[in-house]
């Protein structure tokens, strides 16, 4: 019955796609976006507002980080996943691109392999906590988008992350 | 490090030749292998400008093919200070005792003439020592345009018949032309000549472009790019710099391709659930063979020269290492065993030899091992050296290298395979990611 749920409410996305809005989301422009074709999607609102991607980013954390070499989730991660994972099932009108990455130091191929396997670690869990599989995709970036540009630890560990993208839209 | 300077290459000039004069016996050779060096040192008169209008293409072109020699490393040139005779017309008998005099081994006298847009080189290479001449006088045209590609192709015969070797100055580099700041590079495909001259921009710079590899015939580059949102692998044809995405096996993302000798198949990785393999692919059916089943990553394979085996990186026994297994797949054979981690490895054009990237000690090398893994010996050692390149004659690599910090930039170098001669490669902008094309027709 659970299963049943959820596929019922993929098809409401997918009945609703020719109106919705694939934008991705960042930090700060979150506000006054409606759902359209008749279907509520909410105020998207502040860090304060539950509902909002902003909420997602700052309150729920939209990253987790990785050590070297690893794509094993810590407990620290997982509970940012699990909060997640409980938004995205609120709300369902939100598809999720994982966003795997890693530091400089390795080459080019193998940092995007290990970028790969850090997005499909974040996406086997929150799928494992009931997020629809056909609402999360992922993808690498290896080493060609760091956040923190310095060559030592203090940089390092911002930048082996796996990081939720979360954007209206549908399975598809 | 010890092993490195063991190997270090060497020149290796026929003793008879260097004693004396009186010796005349056997033809000037250069021969690349063990031993201690000395750059030969060659002279080259500026080419005499047979018609009006050209003196200045003809001190181009000497000056481009001294550069081309005494870049290797492997010739030096005499400065024209140091003439006794000047050669005055390319006909003249050469006074092969002034040239002695002054110890110039080789001797590379030539003429040009422009005509319209038509340029004619002519040039004759001479052993200084024994008298005779290297081979046969050679005539080469061209557009003036060219020109640059006229002296290449002279500076190539040179080292051919000198070293007994081919060339390598007559060919191109494809490459990812960067810029902006680490957080946020800008990455666009660019092709240039070996030496950073004559530089194209082969796509724009709004999407990630990642290691361009030339098709062995030069005609067409495989690249990854992520203009779908995704890693995805496209081959873009170089004349008409049109541009297509490959057919893949299903999966989330496709990279580090490489043509197949013929150019009609690719092999690349593809990740799937995570999970990083080795597939080859038709490129114009795009039917697809998956070659490794494994949960460890296997990536950057690059075939043998006959096409029969493919040398890989994989990190299934914990951390990256190199394997060797038959193209069409099958049990791979490990042949890295040192210290670090090992990655990126290509094989070379002569089959001898596999070119790789280690990590090791918080240090980058470049190096090169046999195909049964020994024999290892690192050229370079930097914070970040990564994606080794062959030049079309085995005996020079180029790769990337990254600087430390927030400033940190991405250039090209090439070191020859016995260590020796690293040297930064010029190119628009900072540079990543080279392949090295064959030697043009």
């Amino acid at each position: 019955m659970y299963m049943m749920t959820k596929v019922a409410l993929v098809l409401l996305a997918l009945t609703t796609a020719a109106c919705t809005r694939p934008d991705r989301f960042g930090a700060g422009d979150a506000n006054g976006m409606n759902g359209a074709g008749g279907i509520d999607q909410s105020a998207l609102g502040s860090a304060s507002d539950p509902r909002s991607p902003a909420y997602f980013q700052q309150t729920i954390g939209d990253r987790v980080l990785f050590l070297v070499d690893q794509s094993t989730l810590s407990p620290q991660s997982m509970a940012t996943l699990d909060g997640q994972a409980g938004w995205l099932q609120t709300n369902n009108d939100y598809l999720a691109i994982i966003e795997g990455h890693a530091d400089e130091q390795g080459t080019r191929e193998y940092n995007l392999a290990l970028g790969a396997r850090r997005a499909n670690a974040v996406r086997e869990y929150l799928i494992s906590k009931g997020v629809a599989s056909g609402r999360i995709r992922t993808v690498s970036y290896g080493k060609e988008r760091p956040i923190a540009v310095c060559s030592d630890e203090s940089c390092y560990s911002q930048n082996r992350r796996a990081v939720t993208v979360i954007s209206i839209g549908t399975v598809g | 490090m010890t092993r490195l300077l063991t190997f270090l290459l060497a020149l290796l000039i026929a003793p008879v030749l260097a004693t004396s004069a009186l010796a005349q016996s056997g033809p000037l050779r250069l021969t690349i292998t063990d031993g201690v060096i000395e750059p030969l040192p060659f002279a080259i008169p500026t080419f005499q400008a047979e018609s009006g209008g050209s003196e200045q293409m003809a001190a181009d072109i000497s000056r481009l093919i001294a550069d081309d020699l005494a870049g290797t490393g492997l010739f030096r040139q005499i400065p024209a200070s140091s003439f006794i005779s000047q050669q005055a017309s390319f006909t003249q008998a050469v006074a092969f005792p002034d040239w002695r005099a002054i110890n110039a081994q080789a001797l590379i006298i030539g003429a040009v003439s422009v005509s319209g847009d038509q340029v004619v080189v002519k040039f004759r290479l001479y052993d200084v020592f024994s008298g005779v001449e290297m081979g046969e006088g050679m005539q080469l045209a061209g557009t003036s345009g060219g020109w640059r590609r006229i002296a290449h192709k002279v500076a190539d015969q040179v080292y051919s018949r000198i070293t007994g070797e081919g060339g390598y100055f007559d060919s191109r580099v494809v490459y990812v032309s960067e810029s902006g700041p680490k957080d946020n590079r800008l990455k666009r495909l660019a092709i240039m000549d070996y030496d950073g001259a004559n530089t194209q921009f082969l796509t724009e710079s709004g999407s990630i472009v990642l290691a361009p590899r030339f098709s062995a015939s030069g005609d067409r580059v495989l690249y990854t790019s992520y203009e779908s949102g995704f890693p995805r692998i496209y081959v873009l044809n170089v004349a008409s710099v049109g541009r297509q995405e490959l057919q893949t096996a299903p999966g989330e993302m496709a990279f580090s391709p490489r043509f197949s000798l013929d150019g009609r198949r690719m092999i690349y990785s593809l990740i799937n659930g995570g999970n990083t393999d080795l597939y080859v692919s038709d490129i114009v059916s795009g039917q697809s063979t998956r070659l490794t089943n494994a949960p460890s990553i296997e990536t950057a394979p690059s075939f043998s020269p006959d096409g029969s085996q493919i040398v890989f990186e994989s990190d299934r026994s914990g951390n990256q290492q190199l394997y060797i297994m038959p193209a069409g797949g099958g049990e791979p054979r490990r042949i890295s065993f040192g210290q670090g981690r090992y990655s990126t490895p290509v094989w070379s054009p002569r089959g001898d030899l596999v070119a790789f990237t280690k990590q090791n000690a918080g240090r980058f090398h470049i190096g090169v091992m046999r195909t049964d893994g020994s024999e290892e010996r690192l050229l370079t050692s930097s914070f970040l050296d990564e994606g080794p390149t062959w030049a079309p004659n085995g005996r020079v690599i180029m790769f990337s290298r990254e600087t430390q910090g927030a400033g940190g930039v991405s250039t090209l170098y090439s070191v020859d395979i016995s260590g020796r001669n690293l040297r930064q490669v010029p190119t628009q902008g900072d540079g990543s990611d080279p392949s090295w094309g064959p030697l043009q027709p």
